[in-house]
């Protein structure tokens, strides 16, 4: 299968810092990418790029198979770009901002109107139709924003932290929305903070810090990577906490660590809720008294802090910001 | 439902480029321009009160001293500050510009299969309709002050029409200072340090003959007074002269230097 996006090597530099360190992306045609990386790891700029709205310092790039820099205008034809900030007019209505992008992508008066009027029907957004943009909540702007980016049916797609700031159901409704498209074959780009949003969207994920893939993979190989699952028991008193390691023995796969405080206990597994349910039958019959058991499986919020050595929503003060 | 995508990357392009696309970009985006500004119609105020005031205060204030007779200076001044009245609509144009480039909008242009100076053409052009806010609200206040027109309708229409390209023109130079400058505030203080000297060096408020010797060389060269001195000759009669060519020339060597530069600025801008 093609690439449809392609970076080699992208280096962008603001003076002195290094947005952009020897970038490397691919992403097959038809799939989902995850960026993701905390506050100025270079997700924006990388997105700024690959849209042809910034000028790069090294590397190169393709995307739906035109040279970023040599088929820029013919590039333009083909990508949907929907920022971080709404990038529609508040003072027009939702329909006259997508009547406006067709008109720019020449669609012709008609199919440009009935191209608006679909894309509002589809993202919910009829009975606001004639209402000035000004007027627009949040996920609404971003419902729009999206819109706008698809007036064109772009083959690839650029989704710079779409959901950042919505609230929960607005959020699901553009998860829906991106599935959708991908479902139809649309290749998307889409950058995050959100581990969840990736871990939901992303057909891979690619880590990103300091301007730099650090690592790169399915959610399920990154969370290998940081480790498995592991049973997670609070004991009721720190007596039984020897007992517990006894009784759970046979189920670790690795060894059984016991917390400062002294009645949590850490049991690396295998197996998934088979064994939860085992390790409370055995637990059970050394009437050993539990506080709370749960099975934990690795998030990306692990896997991030493992390879960068922090969480991934800590905003970085150094660097770029990103926008 | 409605298929959102298309999504095979080897399909045909459906946008075929076409003639006039600059030309057609810039009318879409000017387009918007217009709708803003009616939207939004607190923004004319600097087109129509200011004025206003400015012909009060001048014709009530010094009306008397420099002619004598309040409604003689209003037959004087009207030709004049319709002038200066369009020009410092146009340097809203520059003013506005640098606000909105911030917003995300223009991302989205740049985002587009669209030529990288149709949204700054557009704007300006969009805002020509400020032009048309600030002559007919000055005319029609002028009039009801007791000024009357010594002409037809065409030398009315002439003197409004040249006056109107003539700032359209001078925007430009606004345009850059307002590509270049990082605040709106910037973009203000710099363009009035400009045009200042260019509206008030002229015979705008009292007749060239009685002001010092080296103004009058200003004036002499100063396209803004050609341009007044054009209005007057057109409004009132009396000699044309040689002042619609000066403005001509001027006009079209300004749109030459100061519009490349405001787009090249523009593209450079991130």
């Amino acid at each position: 299968m093609a690439d449809a996006i392609l970076a080699e090597g992208l280096v962008k530099r603001y003076g002195a810092v290094v947005a952009l360190d020897g970038l490397d992306l691919a992403v097959p045609e038809g799939t989902i990418m995850g960026l993701l990386g905390p506050n100025g790891a270079g997700k924006t700029t990388a997105v700024r790029v690959l849209t042809t709205l910034l000028e790069f310092d090294g590397g190169n790039a393709s995307v739906a198979g035109l040279d970023v820099v040599k088929g820029a205008r013919e590039l333009r034809r083909k990508i949907g770009l929907s920022g971080q900030y709404a990038a529609v007019d508040e003072n027009l209505t939702g329909f006259e901002n997508l009547d406006m992008v067709g008109r720019l992508y020449h669609l012709g008066k008609q199919p440009s109107r009935d191209r608006a009027r679909e894309l509002l029907e589809r993202f919910d957004l009829v009975e606001a139709a004639d209402r000035p943009v000004k007027g627009y909540s949040g996920g609404m702007r971003r419902r729009l924003d999206l819109a706008a980016a698809l007036v064109a049916k772009p083959v690839v797609l650029f989704l710079d932290e779409p959901t950042t700031g919505l609230d929960p159901r607005s959020r699901l409704g553009m998860w829906d929305v991106i599935e959708e498209l991908v479902a139809g074959g649309t290749t998307v780009l889409l950058t995050t903070q959100y581990l969840e949003e990736a871990d939901r969207l992303a057909d891979k994920i690619a880590v990103i810090d300091h301007g730099r893939v650090i690592a790169e993979g399915t959610s399920d190989q990154l969370k290998a990577q940081v480790g498995g699952e592991r049973l997670e028991l609070t004991v009721a008193s720190a007596r039984d906490v020897a007992l517990t390691k006894a009784a759970l023995a046979p189920l670790a796969i690795a060894d059984i660590s016991v917390d400062e405080r002294g009645n949590h206990v850490i049991v690396p597994v295998s197996g998934g809720a088979d064994v939860l349910v085992e390790a409370v039958r055995l637990l059970d019959g050394e009437a050993i008294k539990v506080l709370d058991v749960g099975l934990r499986r690795p998030t990306l919020d692990d896997v991030f802090l493992t390879l960068t050595g922090r969480a991934a929503e800590e905003d970085l003060t150094d660097g770029e910001s990103g926008a | 439902m409605t298929a959102l995508a298309e999504p095979r990357l080897t399909a045909p392009a459906r946008i075929e480029p076409r003639p006039f696309g600059l030309a057609r970009h810039s009318l879409a985006l000017a387009r918007r321009s217009v709708l803003k500004t009616l939207r939004t119609p607190e923004q004319l105020l600097d087109v129509t009160i200011q004025p206003v005031i400015f012909v009060v205060v001048f014709v009530y204030l010094l009306g008397g001293a420099i002619a004598g007779d309040t409604g003689k200076y209003l037959q004087f001044l009207v030709p004049a500050i319709m002038v200066q009245t369009v020009m410092f609509g146009g340097m809203a144009t520059g003013v506005n510009l640098n606000t909105d480039i911030g917003k995300g909008v223009f991302d989205r242009f740049r985002s587009l299969p669209i030529g990288r100076s149709a949204p700054l053409i557009g704007s300006v052009a969009g805002d020509l309709i400020r032009y048309v806010v600030a002559i007919v609200s000055l005319l029609v206040f002028a009039s009801l002050m007791g000024f009357r027109f010594q002409t037809g309708v065409g030398s009315v229409l002439a003197a409004c029409v040249l006056t109107t390209f003539f700032a359209f023109c001078l925007s430009w130079v606004v345009v850059l200072i307002g590509m270049v400058m990082r605040t709106p505030g910037a973009v203000q203080g710099t363009a009035f340090v400009i045009m200042f000297p260019l509206t008030f060096g002229t015979s705008m408020i009292a007749p060239k003959d009685t002001l010092p010797g080296w103004l009058q060389s200003w004036v002499g060269v100063n396209p803004v007074a050609h341009m007044m001195e054009a209005s007057r000759a057109l409004m009132l009669g009396g000699p044309l002269g040689d002042h619609v060519v000066w403005v001509l020339v001027w006009s079209v060597g300004i749109l030459a230097v100061f519009a490349p530069l405001a787009v090249r600025a523009y593209r450079r801008r991130t």
